[in-house]
């Protein structure tokens, strides 16, 4: 396939750009309005306004949006069911992320156009690596995605702790990000192409011809957005990030930044050598029968790191953003695993593990930001700025059904049924082990180490729920500390809280679909 | 006359990518370890440039410009952040700041 010297965009260029197009148009439009906007914080309303608009339409152009699955705009963007998918969960966690944070920035003087306008377009950047057919599109994603979080993570410009975390997530997101063109650099050596189905299509031949290019290469790529997703060893900056940046930040951060982590990866770690971005198809296995026997082990062991890793220093967590931090650090072990069983089987198993993560991913977005509504309402003026257990403490008496939905959250992310959780870690661990005897073992940690997070989830459940503030000198001035919940954020946590519920009562809808998604897209594509 | 060989600039760029990763891994001043960062983006367009003249292919070049800007949003974006740490604390000795930890 060469790429024709034809530069007029096409009416599907542009249809396939347009949810990209719709966010980074209201991206502008929320800078633009706060010029008119008086600087008081609360006189931002209107900006909370504009960006769910933004979302929103996103959301419409994504579904609807008449752009054929395929390569489009110079075999740069993909089209098709995972990155529609995709598109749709980073648009759900940005909506959910603007109204978690419209009431915070206010209460905490940072209500500014920036802050919206950076958050959408971290958001751009994160459809575009979950679209990207091309590894140099990739990389301007993942770029796109991390300056805003930088600039969103020192947001308290004045406060120690969020400087902090913002120079140690700038420095190490820039070190990895060097990693990362590296590895494209070198596999664009090995290959003489950045575009991932080319790379896919010469794999075989440049393993023979320069096999250290490719192996070094392929290494540089994992590591740089293991990084991104803070898998063990590459963790070391999350939990301090995650404490000191905004919390409203925090949690989109939490979600957006891991879950574009993963659809890098799934663009990099199959779409490369299938030919069709998407899943493994029969005719393009060289990468996965040669590559795979490489990767699959290393990606497992950080699996295990990082299931281990995290859950365990979780438990003896007492403030509630890091053990929220570890949190997604264990959960990021979870997702690798369903990378293994993706590399580690067959064709027909692949469909299934590429599905199994496609939906733990939305449902991880969901619960997560559920979890950070939490740390939102528990923290401003008169209470602490960074929040810890005790912290949570007669929420459950003040706002009861608020507690409820947190305790549903948390029950979600210890993976306990009825909720989304539960089936999202069963079809991890179900497509895991059908992969083979790599996949059980895994399976195995993964359920051994959800058994340690029931207990500190449910802890922090109990401050929730059950607790009363504890009985000192002044009690009066305990009882009378509120917690914030404002109206947006009560409809956001509602939100997140029904499609937890209905993902976990009717899972079968999204994943069963997806399969055949999939699997439909895995027979066209592997004809000849 | 005999033109340079395009193995030695990999070889050179390799030997500029360990030396910015070692910088980052060693230095503890802010400022150097963005420096590091910097000549690490440098050698990987080196790289670049080396394998689209070994593969007589212009996108390697093209590829350095999309590097040059990111570069150039990152030094903007990153300065602004260190300049904001060193106007609080006065320092920018990453072992100074460490008021997250656990």
């Amino acid at each position: 396939m060469s790429v024709a010297l034809e530069f007029a965009l096409t009416a599907e260029d542009l249809w396939a750009m347009a949810p990209l197009l719709v966010v980074t148009g209201f991206a502008l439009f929320v800078l633009i309005l706060d010029l008119f906007l008086r600087p008081e914080p609360e006189r931002k309303g209107p900006l909370v306004w504009a960006s769910l608009v933004g979302v929103g339409a996103a959301l419409v152009a994504n579904a609807v949006a008449p752009a054929p699955s395929g390569t489009w705009v110079q075999g740069m963007l993909r089209v098709d069911l995972v990155s529609k998918f995709l598109n749709t969960v980073f648009l759900l966690g940005a909506g959910l992320a603007v109204l978690l944070s419209a009431g915070y920035v206010e209460r905490q003087g940072i209500a500014r156009g920036e802050y919206y306008c950076l958050l959408l377009f971290s958001t751009v950047g994160a459809m575009l690596m979950g679209m990207s057919a091309d590894l140099v599109l990739l990389f301007l994603g993942l770029e796109t995605l991390s300056i805003p979080l930088y600039i969103l993570a020192t947001f308290f410009k004045r406060r120690p702790a969020s400087q902090e975390a913002g120079l140690k997530y700038f420095l190490l997101g820039a070190f990895s990000s060097a990693l990362f063109l590296y590895g494209i650099a070198l596999v664009y050596g090995a290959t003489g192409t950045t575009q991932l189905a080319e790379v896919g299509a010469r794999l075989p031949e440049a393993l023979g011809r320069a096999p250290g290019l490719v192996y070094a290469g392929l290494g540089l790529l994992i590591v740089g957005l293991g990084f991104k997703a803070a898998a063990v060893p590459f963790h070391t900056w999350a939990p301090d990030v995650y404490e000191g940046a905004p919390t409203s930040v925090t949690a989109f951060m939490a979600v957006a930044a891991k879950a574009a982590a993963f659809a890098a990866f799934l663009r990099v770690l199959l779409g490369a050598g299938t030919g069709t971005g998407a899943v493994p198809s029969a005719s393009a296995s060289a990468w996965l029968s040669e590559l795979a026997t490489a990767w699959a082990p290393l990606i497992a062991l950080l699996a295990v790191l990082t299931m281990v890793l995290g859950n365990v220093v979780a438990v003896v967590q007492l403030n509630l953003k890091r053990l929220l931090a570890y949190s997604s650090i264990a959960h990021a072990g979870y997702l690798l695993i369903a990378l293994v069983a993706m590399g580690a089987g067959t064709p027909a198993t692949a469909a299934d593990a590429t599905a199994a993560l496609l939906f733990y991913l939305l449902v991880y977005t969901l619960m997560t930001l559920g979890a950070f509504g939490a740390v939102v309402v528990a923290e401003g003026e008169g209470r602490s700025e960074n929040p810890s257990l005790s912290d949570l403490a007669g929420l459950g008496a003040r706002h009861p059904w608020l507690a409820g939905m947190l305790a549903l959250f948390l029950v979600s992310l210890a993976g306990l049924p009825p909720t989304a959780g539960f089936f999202a870690k069963f079809y991890v661990f179900k497509a895991a082990i059908e992969s083979g005897p790599l996949g059980l073992a895994l399976a195995i940690v993964g359920v051994l180490t959800s058994v340690i997070s029931v207990y500190y989830y449910l802890r922090v459940a109990y401050y929730a729920v059950v607790a009363r503030p504890a009985a000192d000198a002044d009690a009066d001035a305990s009882a009378e500390r509120p917690f914030y919940a404002s109206g947006t954020v009560w409809v956001g946590l509602g939100v997140a809280a029904l499609l937890v519920l209905a993902l976990g009562l009717y899972p079968t809808w999204v994943v069963e679909s997806l399969v055949q998604g999939l699997s439909a897209a895995t027979a066209a594509w592997a004809l000849p | 006359m005999s033109a340079v060989p395009p193995d030695a600039y990999l070889v050179l760029s390799a030997v500029l990518f360990s030396v910015g990763a070692l910088g980052v891994l060693l230095r503890r001043n802010a400022l150097i370890l963005f420096m590091s960062i910097e000549l690490m983006l440098n050698a990987v367009n080196l790289a670049f440039v080396a394998f689209a003249r070994v593969w007589g292919d212009l996108g390697g070049q093209v590829i350095v410009f999309f590097v040059l800007v990111v570069a150039a949003a990152e030094v903007v974006v990153g300065l602004a952040i260190i300049v904001n740490i060193f106007r609080t604390r006065e320092t920018v000795d990453i072992d100074d700041v460490d008021l997250l930890r656990g």
